[in-house]
């Protein structure tokens, strides 16, 4: 199944946001999207997942989910969006309750989830008991336990420590490798976009649009390779050369507001 | 210093212990203090009543009102007025609690009824609802029906505009997270709001208990033959400052009674906090 951002153009009254943005993210790829603060990567996200409406243009879908998805596309939130009401199982298990599934298949789906991330031990725990990184964990199982075709992903390590950032990448890095699963990866961080991405979707300062689309030579499994690094860095300087005084410009205009 | 010389520092090798500066400000309490000083009041008071530094008639000893109490209690009348009081609370903070709830919701959740409800929850939150008790006298006739009627409308306001606040704090980005998983919009009140907006509600509990006990007093001083209002505006016609005051006690019971089931509910619903 295929994500087409199909010329979207997006306004907040009279702010323009996003304008003529078009991309098609393949079934298995991953795509970062990055830009100075404000571009709207989030607002672009939010779009590409039918929580938001553009103003014009459309996000479209094209050949059909996995027979076993039960949301195809599924958000990974930057501030986890746990239930604190309900323990790590049941915020995984939420999104299944209103599936046509018997306890037993839900309850193989909750496992298999908790399993993947490493959260089989911490079932009965609340939000609140848990670290940042562990909370995402429990976002990231929330969303594997619907099986969905594309991960929708804002900013999901922002919140994290540097330490937590690390091992979660490494955990996105395995959930991917397999190519299963794809994946629409919005971030300020260039290194995590290098890092995951197949390409790497740059947007301009607000209105945000597509300054261009560097795609990434390497395979991820490569990437974590030592003779790798140098050729990394070098395509993380050529994006921040892209946005580095857009971004400026950005951080100024924020200042003034 | 940066700027001293190497040998100077050298020379500087006494040290002293940074001193504490961060006590204070901080938001606890001494864990018997207050149980302290209330008996110390309650000592205090007795000794002034016993001694005959102020007269029992304005202030009676507080062994004075425990022992009306008791006869209140052996009498049986103690009883009488409790649970008619009792009766007229129940039934009337049930169904103010009900409606607001219902309303409430409906506000939180529909911009036609948030457009309707709001204007009239402003246009008549505002007007002390005993003030209705006589024009409900003359619909509902003279019985329990208007006293129960006026707790319940002091309830209902109250109660709705906790449940609509509780429901606009439930965090957006909860609410979201389940629309992207397509989650029914029944489900999401059910899983979502409701719990989001719990906290807010049971601190509203907590108001509409205080406003349910005010106005069964004032409603049963304006017309009632048994119930706590009641026997408390008789004894102080009767100069009775004993009894008045064991009403007063009664009720002060009552509504720590109340906090303490309110504060129970919050410790089980509400221990993920």
């Amino acid at each position: 199944m295929d994500l087409i951002a199909n010329h979207i153009t997006h306004r907040f009254d009279d702010l323009a946001v996003l304008d003529d943005v078009s991309f098609t993210v393949s079934a298995g790829e991953v795509v970062a999207i990055v830009g100075p603060s404000g571009c709207g990567k989030s607002t672009l996200l939010s779009i590409l997942g039918g929580l938001l409406q553009p103003t014009s243009g459309a996000a479209e879908l094209r050949g059909a989910p996995p027979a076993d998805s039960l949301n195809p596309l599924t958000f990974v939130f930057q501030d986890f969006a746990l239930l604190p009401w309900a323990t790590v199982e049941e915020n995984v298990e939420f999104p299944l309750l209103h599936a046509q599934l018997t306890a037993a298949q839900r309850r193989a789906l909750v496992e298999d989830a908790l399993r993947r991330t490493g959260l089989t031990d911490f079932r009965t725990t609340y939000p609140k008991q848990l670290s940042g990184g562990m909370r995402q964990r429990v976002g990231i199982s929330r969303a594997l336990a619907v099986k969905p075709a594309i991960l929708l992903m804002d900013e999901p390590l922002s919140a994290l420590d540097s330490q937590t950032r690390e091992l979660l990448m490494e955990d996105f890095v395995r959930l991917l490798a397999d190519g299963g699963m794809g994946a629409v990866y919005v971030t300020h961080n260039l290194e995590e976009a290098a890092r995951l991405a197949d390409r790497i979707v740059v947007l301009s300062r607000r209105p945000g649009r597509i300054r261009e689309v560097v795609a990434v030579p390497m395979t991820r499994a490569a990437r974590a390779e030592v003779a790798a690094r140098e050729r990394l860095l070098a395509l993380q300087n050529q994006i921040w050369s892209l946005i580095r005084n857009e971004a400026i410009d950005a951080e100024r205009e924020v200042q003034h507001a | 210093m940066l700027d001293r010389a190497p040998a100077e520092i050298a020379k500087d090798t006494a040290t002293r212990r940074v001193r504490f500066r961060g006590a204070g400000f901080v938001p606890a309490s001494s864990r018997f203090g207050g149980w302290i000083a209330l008996a110390l009041v309650i000592a205090i008071w007795e000794a002034a009543g016993t001694t005959g530094l102020v007269n029992p008639l304005f202030l009676p000893a507080p062994s004075a009102i425990a022992r009306a109490i008791y006869q209140l209690a052996v009498s049986g009348a103690l009883w009488q007025h409790v649970s008619a009081s009792l009766l007229r609370i129940g039934v009337g903070w049930l169904l103010g609690t009900a409606a607001g709830i219902a309303v409430g919701f409906a506000i939180g959740l529909s911009r036609l009824a948030r457009g309707v409800g709001i204007t009239f929850i402003s246009a008549l939150f505002p007007i002390p609802k005993i003030a209705l008790l006589p024009l409900l006298i003359l619909w509902l006739g003279i019985g329990e029906e208007p006293k129960i009627a006026t707790i319940a409308l002091g309830v209902f306001f109250s109660t709705a505009i906790s449940v609509y606040s509780g429901v606009d704090a439930v965090p957006r980005n909860l609410i979201r997270m389940a629309q992207s998983f397509n989650v029914p919009f029944a489900t999401i009140v059910r899983k979502v709001i409701w719990p989001g907006a719990l906290p807010a509600i049971l601190a509203g509990f907590r108001i509409t208990a205080s406003v349910a006990l005010l106005l069964v007093v004032s409603a049963e001083m304006i017309g009632a033959q048994y119930g706590i209002g009641a026997f408390v505006l008789q004894a102080g016609n009767l100069m009775q400052t004993d009894q008045l005051l064991a009403g007063v006690v009664i009720l002060s019971v009552f509504g720590l009674m109340v906090g303490k089931v309110i504060g129970w509910l919050e410790t089980r619903l509400l221990h993920w906090r």
